[in-house]
């Protein structure tokens, strides 16, 4: 009979509550946890591509080189303190790979409880390599990145010490005669090459990206930056090892 | 053709399970996979033995019932097909074929190859619906849909709530399945109003149910046998990011 029945204030097309009673969740959602990845990755890749453009002062001459070096503890001076610049931006830093390891985790350890019982019959994935190796390359940066501030910063692990001039420390610590240092340092670069080969996109695609075109576009980009930033990376120790550099 | 079956048998939710192998004679190359499985358990039930469980229903690759991995691929080898679709000429004479159920702490397996998908119909509750009063039908043209945005909608709307993307996806993510609600939705002028509060109550009940994150590996869209773009992902995060900006 069409007499008008009040609706019930919850009810709905799909006979549900008209608006689920919002959980109080404290667990972050999978993607404010990728969105932190985002952001967080891609300020280290801003990091990366200023870092990468310093070192190539190597090439003008050792004492620019030395002197950048200088000039990153002086800028932002006579308002920041001598050194307060470069201090801001490790704790900067800090944050930013705190967060992104964070994230990184939680989103793993969730994925691991999502597929309890494994595949007797998996064929590899057919994704890329780098999307498939995006958790243990993060890994191997991470400890790269310990090393190579006792080798270049602190000098502990550098046989010119921690006193030298950078150049000299650069030069002393890519010698022919450590090619394995060189040769765990190429690793390293061709390791972050490929996260972020994966990773640009994927950061694109987090944002919101979301044309089939666009991710033809992202894709290309990612690939370009990557390559880009392993080329800068690796030609100052290849450099060293030829002695075009010391 | 004759060939060789390892299926996973496991009697129970709570029971353990073993992959099983079975010979299989005399298939004709046109029989659908499902057919196949017919006529084993044909055999099994002449032996006296419990015959293998599936789930199953249209057989026409529209309900998304047929769910089983194949060879390590959901729906197996062929592209673009559910195992209902999926003929016994993609295999050769003699091959021996692993079949196994979606693995996924949100699906648990009911019995053999049957799973409880049951964790997609409460993400479906937490959203994927427009609030519409009931009553006559109204006009088709009432309210006019730009062609463009009709036919991304629809595209979405092809989704059949298969879960193959969730067997494939190494993170037991059904990121692709709720894209693809999301955009269907979202995309019509009747979805509007409750686009923002579909996509954050979509999402939790996604990860309450335990499904993984994404992480953009592109396993989902490879096996989905109706072809919902990885891109439409994209369309989930920016709609997420607006939707939390505005609480
Ligand atoms: C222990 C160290 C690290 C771990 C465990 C790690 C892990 C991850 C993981 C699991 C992802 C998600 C990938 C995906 O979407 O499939 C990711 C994304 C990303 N990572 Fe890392 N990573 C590490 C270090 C770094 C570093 C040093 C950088 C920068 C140079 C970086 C830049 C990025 C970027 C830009 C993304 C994309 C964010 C997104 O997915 O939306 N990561 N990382
Ligand atoms: S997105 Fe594709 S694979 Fe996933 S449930 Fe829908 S139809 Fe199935
Ligand atoms: S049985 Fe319906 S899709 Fe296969």
């Amino acid at each position: 009979m069409a007499v008008d029945t009040p609706i019930p204030k919850t009810a709905n097309a799909a006979g549900a509550t008209a608006r689920p009673t919002p959980r109080k969740s404290v667990r972050p959602s999978s993607v404010i946890l990728k969105l932190v990845m985002a952001v967080s990755g891609a300020l280290l890749v801003l990091f990366l591509f200023a870092h990468a453009a310093g070192n190539l002062k190597i090439f003008v001459g050792e004492t620019d080189f030395d002197h950048y070096a200088e000039w990153l503890r002086e800028l932002g001076t006579p308002l920041l303190p001598h050194g307060w610049f470069l201090w801001i931006q490790r704790i900067g830093l800090l944050a930013g790979i705190g967060l992104h390891i964070w994230a990184a985790t939680v989103l793993t350890i969730r994925a691991k409880k999502a597929r309890p019982v494994k595949y007797a019959h998996r064929p590899k994935i057919q994704g890329s390599y780098a999307a498939r190796t995006m958790r243990w390359g993060g890994v191997i940066i991470v400890l790269f990145v310990i090393y190579h501030i006792l080798d270049l910063t602190t000098g502990t692990f550098n046989p010119a010490g921690g006193d030298s001039d950078p150049s000299a420390r650069v030069v002393a610590g890519f010698a022919p005669e450590r090619w394995y240092v060189t040769l765990f340092y190429t690793l390293a670069v061709v390791s972050v090459g490929f996260h972020l080969r994966h990773g640009i996109w994927s950061a694109f695609r987090t944002l919101g990206q979301q044309t089939t075109k666009g991710e033809r576009r992202a894709q290309a980009v990612a690939l370009v930056l990557s390559v880009v930033l392993v080329a800068m990376y690796l030609s100052v120790p290849f450099a060293v090892l030829t002695g075009l550099v010391g | 053709m004759d060939i060789k079956v390892r299926v996973w048998r496991q009697s129970g939710p709570t029971a353990g399970g073993k992959m099983v192998t079975y010979d299989v004679k005399g298939i004709s190359p046109d029989a659908s996979f499902l057919e196949m499985i017919d006529v084993l358990n044909e055999t099994l039930i002449l032996n006296g033995d419990d015959p293998i469980a599936f789930d199953h229903d249209c057989r026409e690759g529209i309900c998304g019932a047929c769910s089983m991995v194949i060879n390590g691929v959901a729906h197996g080898p062929e592209k673009a097909t559910t195992t209902c679709q999926l003929h016994m000429r993609k295999f050769k004479d003699g091959d021996v074929i692993d079949v196994e159920p979606w693995r996924a702490a949100a699906f648990p397996v009911i019995k053999d190859l049957v799973v409880d998908r049951s964790a997609f119909d409460k993400i479906i509750q937490a959203g994927g619906y427009i609030t519409a009063p009931t009553g006559t039908a109204p006009d088709a043209h009432a309210t006019p849909v730009p062609k463009k945005d009709a036919d991304a909608a629809f595209e979405a709307a092809t989704c059949i709530g298969c879960g193959a993307c969730v067997a494939a996806c190494p993170n037991g993510s059904s990121m692709l399945f709720t894209a693809a609600k999301i955009a269907h939705l979202g995309l019509m002028p009747q979805g509007q109003p409750e686009r923002d509060s579909r996509v954050i109550d979509m999402l939790q009940a996604q990860d309450d149910a335990g499904f993984g994150g994404c992480t953009n590996a592109g396993e989902c869209t490879t096996v989905c046998p109706k072809g919902i773009p990885l891109s439409l992902i994209g369309r989930l995060n920016s709609d997420y990011r607006k939707a939390i900006s505005k609480r």
